[in-house]
């Protein structure tokens, strides 16, 4: 059994309890969702939440037509079945001090990331990417070096001409 | 127009709705709304005796006649107690609009008297609920109730309306149409699917037809008959799904599953083409999923694409709803003037023949002591086969759906996803009030009666005479049947040590009560109880304490390996199969 990640984007009625709705259905039916964003779009009756998931193609298909089966949901699509871009943003608080200064610039550097923050002891480094890429930057820093760390959960869109409107 | 208030608006919507009946209970949060209902007699309010009975009232009317059953509670306990009602209406997929109540927009989360989160708590057992929290919101909000509940898969829709809400005033305009852009069911069949499933159809050599309660839901039982008919295949029915092609009729080879019978089980593990309508591969009817319809290929009709291929996966999906796919089934089929393998066909009969040769439903009778599915065997004859039976939940509901031969849909009424004890009684009012003229019995046992028992008073108030045929054998039957097949009869608490005196309980009501406990009294009883049409009469029937309900296929087993009455000593359940209901 495959046990893939997912990354469904929903387009759904800005109303209270829709969220509730989603966040129910995968509690209730025994789902795992690893990540979880959400905010009104363009259109403020609407908004777009995006969620992580993961389950072989059986468990994928249910989750999809449960969710589609929710009153508040206008449209969904699972970004992972088609060419999308995926972001997720970071912060990350770390220790800055003596050599690691240095250090510390040059890898925020490579991964693309902005330091917003800085005290005499520590950065506080802004980071986009990709979950995997966020997660190399965690790995490339040294464990002791972070104190905290802020992920906003994927977000998505597709490439091309395609776009989830209601 | 002159502004009136939410209450006022609340029964101006009931009656554009056409709504004849509102089950209910008042309490401080709906006064207004009571109040209402006062100077009017158009909608006509049933005043139950418990919250839950409200629900399964309204269920039994929604289940008799098709409409929308309605309920009023008021807020905290009100809802609590009608939660039951509506996970019942849930499982099942039964169209009803609840109202309660809820303490003023001001006062939500103040933990103020009588409050409860209505919406959260029955969010995961309704099809959609809404909280009102706008006076101009509120038609179109119960416009929008009355239409989800019975579109689409039907099923409950909770509206919940603070006090404020139902004082506050509003001009009154009722939408005609309502379009919502994220709901919009799938009703007619994707042209293409249903032509592969034709084809697939007609190269059966041993097909099934397999339906359930979507074809009673989608009053799609005209069209059930007319495809079943044209191409001679057998047929069997769900729990949910009897009475939607007559049991009568030598096609039909009776209900499958836990309690199904032998030959229904073996046609269903044994065909090469499974034709699923309106039904859900419910965990009762599949057996172990690994074991199910091994040589199958299967094509499955269904309105809601959630049920398809969630528990067993399907060759062919159709999502519509029945009476449109079936019809276009028919027309494909007579307009191209296709035919069934005839020679295969009635080799496969031949075989369906033997099996059923097993008489799989027969009993040891007896002249001592009342056999319980004489009972229902006589039920059935007494009343021509024309009654409407509601039944509660237990071994009695079994022998019901074994012994009484529905043919005609919407005529069996019983909670089959849920399984809800107390069921019955209520269910039967409803019936009742939706078919004044027909003869209503509620089959029911020692231990469901109970639950619901105050509803007798109900019942006497609103003249609703039905015939309760309680099936009387001191246990908790089913679950001791349980407990002496894979437990080694050790029979914790099945066994009731007090039962009420049924008889005096009855007429304590208001009502007659017969007691009957030798087998040449049954049909006397029946009959004379039957006669008395005015009359809710409570017939408790003193049953054989020891009898069992087979066929049985144990949890965990395949769909061919039943145990039938008498023939298994040895009763045996696979390990994993004990952690199964
Ligand atoms: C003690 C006990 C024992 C039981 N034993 C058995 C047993 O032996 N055998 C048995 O069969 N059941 C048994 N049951 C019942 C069982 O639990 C299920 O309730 C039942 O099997 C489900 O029936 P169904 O598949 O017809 O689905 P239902 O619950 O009736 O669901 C209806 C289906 O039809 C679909 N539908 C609705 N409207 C439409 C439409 N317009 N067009 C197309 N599709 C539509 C729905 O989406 C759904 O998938 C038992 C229950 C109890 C309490
Ligand atoms: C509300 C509720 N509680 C518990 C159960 C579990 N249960 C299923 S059948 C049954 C026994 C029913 O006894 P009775 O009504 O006497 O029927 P019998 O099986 O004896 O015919 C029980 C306890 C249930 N289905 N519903
Ligand atoms: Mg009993």
């Amino acid at each position: 059994m495959n046990n893939d990640r997912h990354l469904i984007s929903i387009l759904m009625e800005n109303e209270a309890g829709a969220l509730s709705r989603v966040a129910n259905l995968f509690s209730a039916r025994g789902y795992n969702i690893e990540s979880l964003t959400v905010a009104p779009t363009d259109d403020p009756t609407l908004s777009r939440l995006t969620l992580v998931t993961c389950g072989n193609e059986q468990i994928i298909e249910q989750i999809i037509k449960q969710l589609n089966k929710l009153i508040d949901v206008v449209k969904l699509i699972d970004l992972s079945e088609t060419d999308a871009i995926e972001r997720e943003l970071m912060l990350v608080k770390t220790k800055a001090s003596g050599e690691q200064r240095a250090e510390m610039m040059r890898l925020a550097e490579i991964f693309g990331g902005r330091i917003l923050d800085v005290t005499e002891a520590t950065y506080t480094i802004e980071l986009t990417g990709a979950g995997n890429k966020l997660d190399n930057f965690l790995r490339a820093v040294e464990k002791d070096a972070i104190l905290e760390v802020v992920r906003s959960g994927a977000t998505g869109i597709a490439r091309g001409q395609k776009a989830l409107r209601a | 127009m002159e502004p009136i208030t939410g209450a006022e608006i609340l029964v101006r919507c009931l009656k554009e709705e056409g709504v004849e009946y509102l089950f209910g209970y008042p309490g401080g949060a709906v006064l207004h709304i009571y109040d209402a209902l006062y100077n009017q007699d158009e909608v006509k309010h049933v005043l139950v005796r418990h919250e839950q009975a409200a629900v399964h009232a309204a269920e039994g009317y929604a289940r008799a006649s098709g409409k929308i059953g309605v309920v009023l509670v008021t807020s905290g306990p009100g809802v609590t107690n009608a939660v039951t009602g509506i996970a019942d209406a849930y499982m099942d997929s039964i169209p009803l609009v609840v109202f309660s109540g809820q303490v003023p927009t001001a006062l939500i989360g103040n933990d103020a008297f009588q409050e409860v989160d209505a919406v959260g708590i029955t969010r995961p057992c309704v099809k959609h609920n809404f909280l009102v929290r706008d006076i101009k919101n509120l038609a179109e909000t119960i416009k929008k109730a009355f239409y989800i509940a019975s579109t689409g898969r039907p099923g409950p829709v909770l509206i919940d309306l603070p006090k404020d809400i139902t004082i506050a005033k509003a001009e009154f305009h009722y939408p005609k149409k309502i379009k919502l852009r994220s709901y919009n069911p799938t009703v007619k069949g994707h042209a293409g699917q249903i032509r592969k499933a034709v084809d697939l159809i007609l190269s059966a050599k041993r097909p099934m037809i397999y339906t359930g309660g979507g074809v009673i839901l989608s009053e799609g039982s005209t069209e059930l008959v007319e495809l079943t008919q044209l191409l001679s295949y057998p047929i069997t029915n769900t729990l949910m799904g009897l009475g939607a092609y007559p049991a009568t009729d030598k096609q039909f080879v009776g209900m499958l599953g836990m309690h199904g019978t032998y030959e229904a089980n073996m046609a269903m593990h044994n065909c090469d083409v499974l034709i699923a309508i309106g039904a859900r591969f419910d965990d009762r009817v599949t057996g172990k999923i690994d074991k199910f319809c091994p040589t199958a290929r299967i094509v499955h009709v269904d309105i809601d694409p959630s049920s398809i291929s969630k528990n067993v996966k399907v060759d062919i999906p159709i999502v519509g709803s029945v009476p449109n796919v079936l019809r276009a089934m028919i027309n494909v089929i007579r307009d191209e003037k296709l035919r069934p393998d005839a020679e295969a066909l009635a080799r496969w009969w031949r075989q369906i023949d033997e099996w059923r040769a097993m008489k799989s439903l027969s009993y040891r009778p007896s002249d001592e002591v009342i056999k319980p599915q004489y009972v229902i065997e006589k039920l059935y004859r007494v009343t021509e086969g024309k009654a409407i039976i509601t039944s509660d939940v237990g071994q009695h509901q079994m022998w019901a759906a074994q012994y009484y031969h529905f043919d005609r849909p919407r005529q069996w009424i019983n909670s089959g996803g849920l399984g809800t004890m107390g069921f019955g009684l209520p269910a039967a009012m409803g019936a009742k009030l939706a078919f004044p003229d027909q003869d209503v019995a509620c089959v029911t046992g020692d231990g469901s009666i109970q639950m619901m028992l105050q509803e007798l008073a109900t019942m006497k108030q609103y003249h609703t005479p039905v015939k309760i045929v309680n099936l009387n054998n001191g246990y908790l039957g089913m679950v001791r049947q349980w407990q002496e097949f894979f437990y080694q009869k050790r029979y914790c608490m099945t066994y009731f040590e007090s039962l009420p005196d049924f008889v005096m309980l009855a007429e304590a009501y208001g009502h007659v009560g017969m007691r009957i406990e030798k087998p040449g009294e049954v049909e006397g009883a029946l009959r004379e109880a039957f006669a008395m049409k005015d009359r809710t009469v409570f017939l408790d029937f003193l049953t054989d304490q020891t009898e069992n309900v087979f066929p049985m296929i144990p949890s965990g087993g395949g769909q061919n390996e039943m145990l039938l009455a008498e023939r298994d000593e040895m009763v045996s359940t696979h390990d994993e199969g004990m952690v199964l209901l």
